[in-house]
């Protein structure tokens, strides 16, 4: 992740930067043409999980064991529900390596250290001029069974280049520095309910931004685990100590004292949801094989497995394995952050499809923006710098499955030399709350009224 | 005018009532404080906390890292956090400590970048505290961390930078939209131009100051008053506006108690802070207040309840861990998740409660007792007494006791084996030290 254009390096600037945007309170205008810092915004690492104070009621007062539970929540939620599973790139993935336009005289003028070679993968049908980088094999597998939307150059128009502004974007749903709720967030507010933490998982250990809410509670989790251990306890005494904890917390629940209750009914809620979770902290049983990657395939086979059981989950976020901050040595890691994330993929849809799940579970994979046509550095340690239209994709056997916004090629790029993008992922949300939830996107996403509807589903 | 004054508990101020203060003013009781506290009555009690004399003294064992190395809060990751904690741990001086962390989510500044600022900051937070408000906010207008975070240092003639200017009025005197208009946000601005700093390849950020050449010297018009205001007049209006002293008081007010103060308290306190402009009478009037000992429990901020429960066990810091336990559980010091400080509502959800349960768990963890070596004959009653004193034997009510014995017996009804025991009780010993300190009665205090 060392970047050669500094932007890794933790030099005191750098620092300053990153820190203040971690704290999600905007960016200081360090570098030119950051937006003006911000009071508010959200945390990467430790945003709270929203509404902890609610509860999941309907099981009321009821202390069933895991297997009953598990009925229970599948008929209080209905299993059919339609899912979204977000997947997120950091660092901005080279959409030039995974689509290359290899015969394009300017793409091998400007990559000649990156470039690839034709024929080195399998060309990309919807578009010859462009090529599937070899480790995104899986999704040309996909593409071809009409299983994944290509957006070969998403963004949007005066991109920042800053990591954290543009991750922002995407996830707020709007270019605001101020926004402090996620679009995911804003669509659970919306079709959510007031008592399922569960709608809204975040599964790498703390709540992405793309899900804070303002009004309905959503949860955290690391992978589809929600262990509490306590040391020198097991077996009956460890069961008899849990079941204790939500008796406690449906005790304390019962009082007058608001403060009081409300611990309570978090305390009971844990309880819940480590018994919900339970059931998935072991070896996930999965129908097909995943790659052997750990977090991402084990998130993602406990997420289907959990669906299968019935759980209420409405959105879903996961981070993809790899660092595609590729400032140099691009060559060498992206190919294979790049075959392990496509890899996952391809198992995750034939684990929906061989549970029956495929039909209401979209995922979609994306990146903060794209990279740098010309390449920087020379042999095996070149990379690539901060871009701005990138790609893509929405997966899924309901997807539509044609691409959106065509490939703009090299021949004019933006003011900063990088790709023009040609769909907004804003779009992109409007087209995915409407086509695929069923709700209207003004709701949801500000000024959606002002952005297309591409067709994603279908 | 007839001083009307504030109500003070007459009610009964036993180890419990010394308990809650503890908390609440604090960060909880080490064993025995609580009662040796209540035995000074209310008043003395209260004042004990707010005018302690001389320099605070750490006391109990020194903090290390995880390698038994002293804590390097300015250089290693986290060790900021861990030198906090261990303050909040050891200080005889609680209260000090706890209007210090007030102040951190008051004046919420997340990590600039170079610690030593933020550091800084927190140094004049502890020193500056109790005393003049409008001293404090000067203070910490042009404070070196401050200036980094909200853009003071960036705020020039002719290039005005609104974010503090907004956030002084929005968040730290006034209250979003209460009383001030965009203008006034654009005046406030100017008026607080002129602060920078210089760079050094080695050092960092240094030499904060006033440039006169970047403050902009034009007439400006705040709150309808106009003149050629700096910034020194920008913290004087916010603090003399109208409605200044009902956010201070009711912002101050809800640190301690989670219910509004009722009408008449609320007048009397923004009197006496109009006339005095000073916090410590303030947080006395507060801490003396009935709807304190009466009204309803507060969930305790996570960082509270991490450092109570390793002053309830005379422990010290002795890992590194603490830091992203703490991030676990929703408060690690010096990260605050925006300038709007932590959110005081929302201290308790799913992932926080599993944080909390680490944190009781690193507590419970190499103090288990010996599963091979337990006495097979211990009482349920016995059990819960012995968990309660591993966590300095805290007030619990009728109820939750209830629950842990009932809990305790039915360990003894499914151990049937000879084996099962000692071995079950041991076992149950373990369980029920997480259980007193996760109940959700000790979230509260």
């Amino acid at each position: 992740m060392s970047g050669r254009c500094g932007c890794r390096e933790f030099t005191r600037a750098e620092l300053a930067r990153r820190s203040l945007a971690e704290a999600g309170k905007g960016l200081p205008a360090i570098e030119p043409g950051m937006p003006a810092p911000a009071g508010t915004g959200l945390t990467r690492r430790s945003l709270l999980v929203r509404g902890g104070a609610l509860a999941l009621s309907v099981y009321g007062a009821s202390l069933l064991r895991p297997r009953a539970l598990l009925e229970g929540i599948a008929e209080a939620a209905g299993s059919q529900g339609r899912v979204l599973v977000s997947v997120f790139l950091e660092g901005g993935i080279d959409s030039l390596s995974v689509l290359a336009p290899v015969a394009d005289d300017t793409y091998r003028r400007m990559r000649p250290a990156l470039r690839l070679a034709p024929g080195d993968g399998p060309t990309w049908t919807e578009d010859p001029r462009l090529q599937w980088h070899p480790a995104a094999a899986p999704l040309h597998q996909l593409h071809g069974e009409g299983k994944v939307t290509v957006f070969p150059a998403i963004g949007y128009s005066n991109a920042d280049q800053s990591h954290f502004t543009s991750r922002h974007y995407w996830e707020v749903g709007e270019l605001s520095v101020r926004a402090n709720t996620g679009w995911l967030g804003r669509l659970l507010d919306v079709v959510g309910s007031n008592d399922n933490p569960l709608q809204g998982l975040s599964l790498d250990g703390s709540l992405s931004p793309s899900l804070a809410t303002a009004r309905v509670p959503v949860a955290a989790t690391w992978g589809p685990r929600y262990d509490l251990w306590a040391p020198g306890v097991w077996g009956e005494v460890e069961d008899l100590m849990f079941e204790t904890f939500s008796r406690l917390g449906v005790t304390a629940e019962g009082s007058r004292d608001k403060q009081l209750s409300g611990a309570g009914r978090v305390v009971r809620q844990a309880g819940t949801l480590r018994s919900q979770l339970q059931a998935f902290s072991g070896e996930i049983d999965s129908p097909v094989a995943y790659p052997d990657d750990e977090h991402f395939s084990e998130s993602l086979a406990g997420l289907a497995a959990m669906l299968d059981a019935g759980m209420p989950i409405t959105v879903a976020s996961v981070g993809a394995p790899g660092a595609y901050d590729t400032h140099d040595e691009q060559a060498s890691t992206l190919g294979q952050d790049l075959a392990q994330t496509c890899a996952t993929l391809l198992a995750f849809q034939r684990d929906l499809e061989a549970r029956g799940l495929d039909d209401r579970v979209l995922t979609m994979v994306w990146s903060e923006f794209g990279r740098r046509p010309e390449e920087n550095g020379e042999g095996s340690s070149a990379g690539t710098d901060h871009g701005a239209g990138g790609c893509a994709f929405l997966i899924g056997t309901p997807a539509r499955g044609t691409m959106v916004g065509e490939w703009p090629g090299l021949g004019t790029l933006d003011e900063d030399d990088n790709l023009r993008s040609t769909s907004d992922f804003r779009a992109a949300y409007c087209s995915l709350l409407e086509q695929w939830f069923g709700v209207d996107a003004d709701a949801v996403i500000p000024g959606a009224g002002g952005f297309a509807r591409p067709a994603l589903i279908g | 005018m007839m001083g009307v004054s504030v109500p003070v508990h007459r009610g009964r101020f036993g180890a419990e009532q010394a308990e809650r203060l503890l908390w609440r003013a604090g960060f909880g009781p080490a064993p025995g404080q609580a009662r040796r506290l209540a035995r000074k009555g209310l008043r003395r009690a209260v004042v004990s906390l707010t005018r302690p004399r001389g320099n605070a003294r750490l006391r109990g064992p020194a903090p290390h890292d995880e390698d038994g190395l002293p804590l390097a809060p300015r250089d290693a990751w986290g060790h900021d956090h861990l030198w906090w904690l261990d303050r909040m741990v050891r200080s005889d001086q609680p209260l000090v400590e706890r209007m210090t962390l007030v102040w951190h989510d008051w004046f919420a500044t997340a990590d600039v970048g170079q610690v030593s600022l933020n550091l800084k900051q927190n140094e004049l937070f502890r020193k500056r505290g109790l005393g003049s408000f409008k001293e404090l906010l000067l203070a910490v207008t042009v404070d070196p961390a401050m200036l980094v975070w909200l853009s003071g240092n960036q705020n020039e003639a002719g290039a005005p930078n609104e974010n503090y200017g907004r956030e002084l009025m929005e968040l730290f005197t006034l209250g979003a939209g209460n009383g001030y208009s965009e203008d006034d946000v654009r005046e406030q601005a100017r008026a607080l131009t002129g602060w920078t700093n210089d760079w050094d390849d080695n050092l960092g950020m240094v030499d904060f100051r006033f440039d006169p050449e970047r403050h902009d010297s034009g007439r400006k018009r705040i709150f309808g008053q106009a003149g050629r205001f700096d910034w020194r007049d920008s913290c004087r209006l916010c603090v003399e506006h109208p409605a200044h002293a009902g956010f201070f008081v009711e912002r101050l007010w809800s640190y301690f108690i989670p219910t509004p103060p009722p009408k008449r308290t609320l007048r009397e306190l923004k009197r006496r802070y109009r006339r005095e402009g000073r916090i410590r009478p303030l947080v006395e009037a507060i801490l003396m207040h009935p709807a304190l000992y009466e009204g309803p429990r507060m969930v305790k901020p996570p960082i509270v309840q991490i450092a109570g429960m390793l002053r309830a066990r005379r422990a010290g810091i002795e890992t590194d861990s603490w830091t992203w336990i703490a991030d676990e559980a929703g408060q690690r010091l010096f990260r605050p998740p925006n300038v709007a400080g932590w959110d005081e509502e929302r201290w308790l959800d799913t992932a926080r409660i599993g944080g909390r349960w680490t944190a009781a768990a690193w507590n419970t963890r190499e103090n288990e007792v010996d599963e091979d070596a337990y006495d097979p004959t211990e009482t349920a009653e016995q059990a819960v007494r012995k968990a309660l004193r591993f966590w300095g034997s805290p007030t619990i009510s009728a109820r939750t006791r209830k629950e842990l014995q009932r809990f305790a017996r039915r360990v003894e009804a499914v151990a049937t084996d000879e084996w099962q025991q000692g071995t079950y009780r041991a076992l149950r010993q373990n369980a029920l030290r997480m259980l007193v300190v996760m109940s959700p009665e000790l979230q509260t205090s």
